[in-house]
């Protein structure tokens, strides 16, 4: 992928064990930023498109973008064509602010753009 | 007083919507030190847990006595044309109780994290009805156990183990041996590999798929060619088709993956139906994976006190319900709320950002343990004691069971409902002298 | 040590026998007391009541106002409240929705308004009790309590299969201190357990029960005969297999003759005195004459109603196979809720049309109960709130019942065929104040045991009502001039005039306390909570509670 391309990705967001562990502790520990402040993608999705553990990655939501590192996820844990985040301040980040009449937006299973690089303003 | 040793059993934690009140606390002076049968997030819970930092009160980010800052938060929703109250899922009952009071006071919308949680499973439940049943029925009687959309090893770590698929019971004899589980998500998440089935569905495909059940269980013919792009295939599906009808006590547990993507209620309220309509057959429910520990409670608290669930606005002077037009992120988002308060939740690390900005821009009080996005730009911010760890009071698991907790040492913070309290008698004092300069 | 007088009110205190005389009543620190004979103790308040009609406060011992099941009721019909009249705030009380399920605070006003000081939920299960506490406590005003459901207890029916009564009785002793209970209610026996192992129903109290090994007759015989070993005030209160099916009259009468001569209450009878055939609805006829018979000749058995009313309102019950029927025959949204070794329930809305031969039908069997028992003693108003129709028709109720014209008029309107099925047209009898004071407190509170409440003599609780004197039956009991709470005025002129909480009425009848192992056994091996956080503390109670002694023999 060159860095302006951009391919649509489904995100996820949910819960993780280590999201909820270090919530106890403080919103601004360090183990809790490090945790949701990551974007896991598949690990031959990394391959394909070039990337590797630590790289920034621009994901662009209707929204919003927002630049933030990505790991490979667990082996087969992630089909291709999915991106994961542990829910918090970057995720929502993403999330808009339609919920359709039901007071919830949309914030599992939405469409994003990857790239490598934000081509428009970023937050 | 230091390193007083002490240990409290049956404590309760409230994590999330397990609400495990088995826990043996060892504590000592203000410190818990062990937390015998919690899992790694009541572990985390408990242990990791920081008392408050810095004063009980602060105003617009200085130290202030609690009567100013109980002052100043009155005088922000006495004065405020259309104030939102939102958050209550990590506080008791009890401070829950005193909570919708003062909506009802000052004419406010009140509304709970249950409209960013379960409030579609809500909304389907309202169009549909539910089966469901307390957990202990699935412990006794479940020989098949479906998840969809739930992570239970991540988010209810002791659901399996306490209620719903490891237990022996009462007609489920051998535990795990006697049941079969089924899992369906879009990851192949740790809770996978417990799993007997598992079914890869592909995302915002979870309506179809339930509906084709649905349609499967009433014996209508569905071609392979509806399946395309689902994930699943026709024969996974009747074989858990006739599993469901065949066996004793079937029980859906639903999650966040299908009231929080696209469909929301309405994937929901094809789960709702799919389970009652395979009471023709069998005993089937449907049963969601609450979140946070008390969520459930502000449900049953708003409910019991206003008739509606979550979404209520008593800005006319009586209860009205409406999701969309009263929740909060709406309320928020489309700048109609000029004051807020908000207990127990931090919106502002976790709402859309039209949501935060717009709250960052008003007036709101905020109550919480420990410091957050949220607590750091409030106009008026309370810290509290924690619920279970040093407050008593009363809390309700995800299955509507209300259960009593054991705090393990006292804080040097007051309680949210002490805080509330002391609120709603000078917002009453506010608006008696309001009432009295107007005539 | 404030004193209140009411003077110059035309009494209706059936259980002192006083039947319209005008006389003063006297309260002092909440409670009756004879007029003071010194001529120096002045009362604090006066109230004038001349020309007015006075009866105790209202108590209804069967509806369904505060609980789980009530709470699922109005989360899942918003539609129920949105258009129907609602409570507005005032500087004084609080807010609330209406429709069919009130909310809690609005139940509470709502009951005073109509001049009801007391009110029990007829049906928690024990693992709930504490919800039902808590909504009790944000229900206002009027002294309350509710109902344990035992008739599909596990532990129950395990000693009643073995007979083991000493068991049994220190077990509902335990349970009813634990959950701070009022009574023991008894809902589908055995039929609510089949239901959840995967069976049918209950159509006959001499079925098997499947694993438990007894059948309903046993758990009646066996709770009904708990209830009076251990002194309860109240019988056990019974609602009957078979609800609602035509043909059930069989079943109910069965009920009656299990009980040996035991003393019960049989609950919403109106829903049990069908004849006629389960597959045809042409058959649906009234038996109410057979059972009235019954209870006629047997003064031991106490019947509460159930009077159906025309129009929108919410079926709820203990009863979960009743709410799977009611949802296949209405096709509307339902919900079921079962409770870990104790229960079920099912909430179903429900509509009654006077065009309707069915309903009609149910309509006319419920007056003909309150005009065939003959003595007003046996029998209690109610609705079965919301079941029938809501508490706020209990005046229309009075209406029917003190007026035949009236009730001729709406026969005029209803199905034709009700006409030949029922025998109301005939049915010429007209209750009096007296009488209608008796279903409506004096005959309740007797039946709770509630030794200080449904009458007006020395020592009662100082819960009165005073009315308009009208010919219009309705208008009259629909907006009560004046209600007192143990001596205070909550209501005047149709408007809360003072919030007082109400107290939790609840028994804490005695046990073997080393039974209890053997109760922890069974609990720790099935249940999902421990046991040390089952039992209710006393900080629930509301007002901080009143226990009302049992008469253990």
């Amino acid at each position: 992928m060159n860095k302006n391309q951009e391919e649509l990705f489904i995100l996820i967001s949910g819960r993780s064990t280590r999201q909820g562990t270090s919530m106890n502790e403080s919103k601004f520990s360090k183990e809790y930023l490090e945790e949701t402040g990551v974007i896991q993608i598949c690990p031959e999705d990394m391959t394909r498109l070039g990337l590797t553990a630590g790289d920034l990655v621009c994901i662009r939501s209707e929204q919003r973008s927002i630049e933030i590192p990505c790991v490979a996820a667990k082996e087969k844990e992630l089909p291709s064509g999915l991106l994961f985040m542990a829910y918090g301040d970057w995720s929502s980040r993403l999330m808009g602010s339609d919920t359709h009449g039901t007071g919830m937006p949309n914030s599992k299973g939405t469409d994003v753009y990857l790239s490598k690089v934000c081509a428009i303003k970023k937050d | 007083m230091q390193n007083e040793l002490k240990v409290v059993s049956n404590a309760t934690c409230t994590f999330c919507g397990c609400v495990c009140d088995d826990i043996e606390l060892t504590v000592e002076g203000n410190h818990i030190t062990k937390a015998k049968n919690a899992c790694v997030l009541g572990k985390a819970w408990f242990l990791n847990h920081q008392a408050g930092e810095g004063p009980v009160a602060r105003i617009r980010g200085k130290e202030a006595t609690v009567e100013e800052a109980v002052e100043e938060a009155a005088r922000i929703l006495v004065d405020a044309k259309f104030p939102i109250i939102y958050g209550l899922s990590d506080t008791t009952c009890e401070a829950q109780r005193v909570t919708v009071a003062i909506a009802d006071w000052v004419g406010a919308s009140i509304d709970t994290t249950t409209s960013v949680c379960h409030g579609p499973s809500g909304m389907a439940f309202q169009g549909v009805g539910e089966i469901t049943c307390s957990l202990g029925e699935v412990r006794n009687r479940a020989d098949l156990v479906i998840f969809w959309g739930s992570n239970p090893a991540e988010s209810h770590p002791r659901h399996w183990g306490r209620y719903s698929t490891m237990p022996k019971g009462l007609f489920v004899p051998n535990g795990r041996k006697d049941r079969t589980v089924v899992l369906v998500d879009v990851r192949r998440t740790k809770s996978a590999p417990a799993a007997d089935i598992f079914l890869q569905i592909k995302p915002r495909k979870d309506f179809e798929v339930l509906w084709m059940l649905r349609a499967l269980v009433k014996g209508l013919t569905i071609n392979e060619a509806d399946l395309i792009d689902t994930g699943v295939t026709l024969e996974q599906l009747q074989n858990l088709v006739d599993r469901m009808k065949a066996c004793k006590f079937g029980v859906l547990f639903f999650g966040m993956g299908l009231s929080m993507t696209r469909g929301k209620h309405l994937n929901v309220e094809a789960a709702l139906a799919l389970a009652r309509d395979l009471n023709a057959f069998t005993r089937f429910y449907a049963n969601p994976m609450r979140g946070h520990g008390n969520v459930t409670g502000a449900d049953n608290v708003v409910s019991w006190q206003t008739g509606y669930p979550f979404g209520v606005n008593l800005g006319r002077g009586y209860p009205r319900f409406n999701p969309g037009e009263f929740t909060t992120t709406d309320t928020l988002a489309r700048k109609e709320a000029d004051a807020a308060m908000i207990i127990a939740s931090d919106p502002m690390g976790n709402f859309s950002q039209a949501a935060r900005e717009h709250l960052a821009s008003i007036p709101y009080i905020a109550l919480d343990t420990k410091e957050t996005s949220t607590t750091r730009a409030a106009a008026v911010a309370f810290t509290t004691a924690t619920y279970g760890i040093n407050v008593p009071g009363t809390v309700y698991r995800m299955d509507d069971v209300p259960i009593p907790l054991r705090p393990a040492f006292e804080s040097p913070y007051p309680s949210d409902e002490k805080i509330l309290r002391a609120l709603e008698k000078k917002v009453l004092h506010l608006l008696q002298a309001k009432l009295q300069a107007s005539n | 040590m404030a004193i209140t007088r009411i003077k110059g009110g035309k009494i209706y205190d059936p259980v002192n026998g006083i039947n319209g005389e005008v006389r003063d009543i006297w309260i002092k620190d909440g409670k009756i007391i004879a007029p003071p004979i010194e001529a120096d103790i002045l009362p604090e308040k006066v109230i004038d009541a001349t020309g007015r009609i006075i009866m105790p406060g209202g108590v209804d011992m069967h509806c369904h106002i505060a609980g789980p099941k009530v709470n699922l009721a109005r989360k899942m019909r918003p539609e129920d409240k949105r258009y129907a009249p609602h409570v507005s705030r005032t500087a004084l009380t609080r807010s609330g929705t209406i429709g069919s399920v009130p909310s809690t605070f609005a139940t509470g006003y709502l009951y005073a308004g109509l001049g009801y000081t007391t009110a029990f939920d007829a049906a928690v299960p024990p693992l709930s009790a504490r919800h039902a506490h808590e909504e009790l406590q944000d229900t206002p005003i009027i002294d309350k309590g509710f109902y344990l459901l035992m008739g599909n207890n596990h532990y129950a029916l395990e000693q009643i299969a073995k007979k083991d009564y000493e068991k049994l009785n220190s077990f509902t002793a335990w349970l009813l201190e634990s959950a701070k209970g009022y009574a023991i209610k008894l809902v589908n026996p055995g039929g609510v357990e089949v239901w959840k192992s995967g069976g049918a129903n209950i159509s006959e109290i001499d079925q098997d029960i499947g694993h438990f090994n007894c059948t309903p007759r046993q758990i009646i015989q066996g709770l009904s005969q708990t209830a009076m070993d251990i002194g309860l005030p109240h019988a056990v209160h019974i609602h009957c297999n078979n609800l609602g099916i035509p043909g059930n009259w069989r079943t109910t009468q069965a009920t009656m003759d299990a009980l040996e001569g035991r003393r019960a209450h049989l609950t919403h009878i109106q829903f049990h005195s069908y004849g006629g055939e389960p597959d045809d609805q042409g058959k649906f006829c009234s038996k109410v004459q057979e059972l009235a018979d019954f209870v006629n000749s047997h003064p031991e058995v106490t019947v509460d109603v159930g009077q159906v009313l025309f129009g929108e309102t919410t079926s709820m019950t203990g009863d979960g196979p009743l709410g799977y029927y009611l949802h296949k025959v209405t096709g509307k949204k339902w919900t079921s809720a079962d409770t870990e070794m104790e229960a079920g329930c099912g909430i179903v809305p429900m509509v009654y049309k006077e065009k309707s031969f069915v309903n009609a039908l149910q309509w006319a069997i419920g007056l003909e109960w309150y005009l065939l028992v003959k003595d007003p003693w046996q029998i209690a108003m109610s609705t079965d709130h919301p079941n029938g129709g809501s508490f706020l028709a209990y005046p229309e109720i009075i209406q029917l019942l003190m007026d035949r014209t009236y009730r001729q008029e709406i026969l005029k309107r209803v199905h034709p065929r009700v006409l030949e099925r029922s025998c109301l047209k005939d049915l010429d009898r007209e209750y009096t104040l007296n009488e209608i004071a008796i279903i409506t407190r004096a005959g309740p509170a007797r039946m709770l045991g509630l030794k200080n409440k449904g009458h007006l003599g020395i020592g009662a609780d100082g819960d009165v009502t005073i009315y308009n004197e009208s010919s219009n039956i309705l208008a009259m009991f629909e907006l009560p001039y004046m209600v007192i709470k143990y001596g205070k005025v909550v209501v005047e002129k149709s408007e809360i005039r003072l919030q007082v909480p109400g107290n939790t009425l609840h028994v804490s009848p005695s046990f073997d306390p080393g039974l209890v192992g053997g109760i922890r056994k069974w609990f720790e091996s099935y249940y999902t909570i421990q046991f040390e956080n089952y039992p209710v503390t006393d900080e629930y109670l509301s007002g901080g509670g009143t226990m009302i002694p049992c008469n253990k023999k």
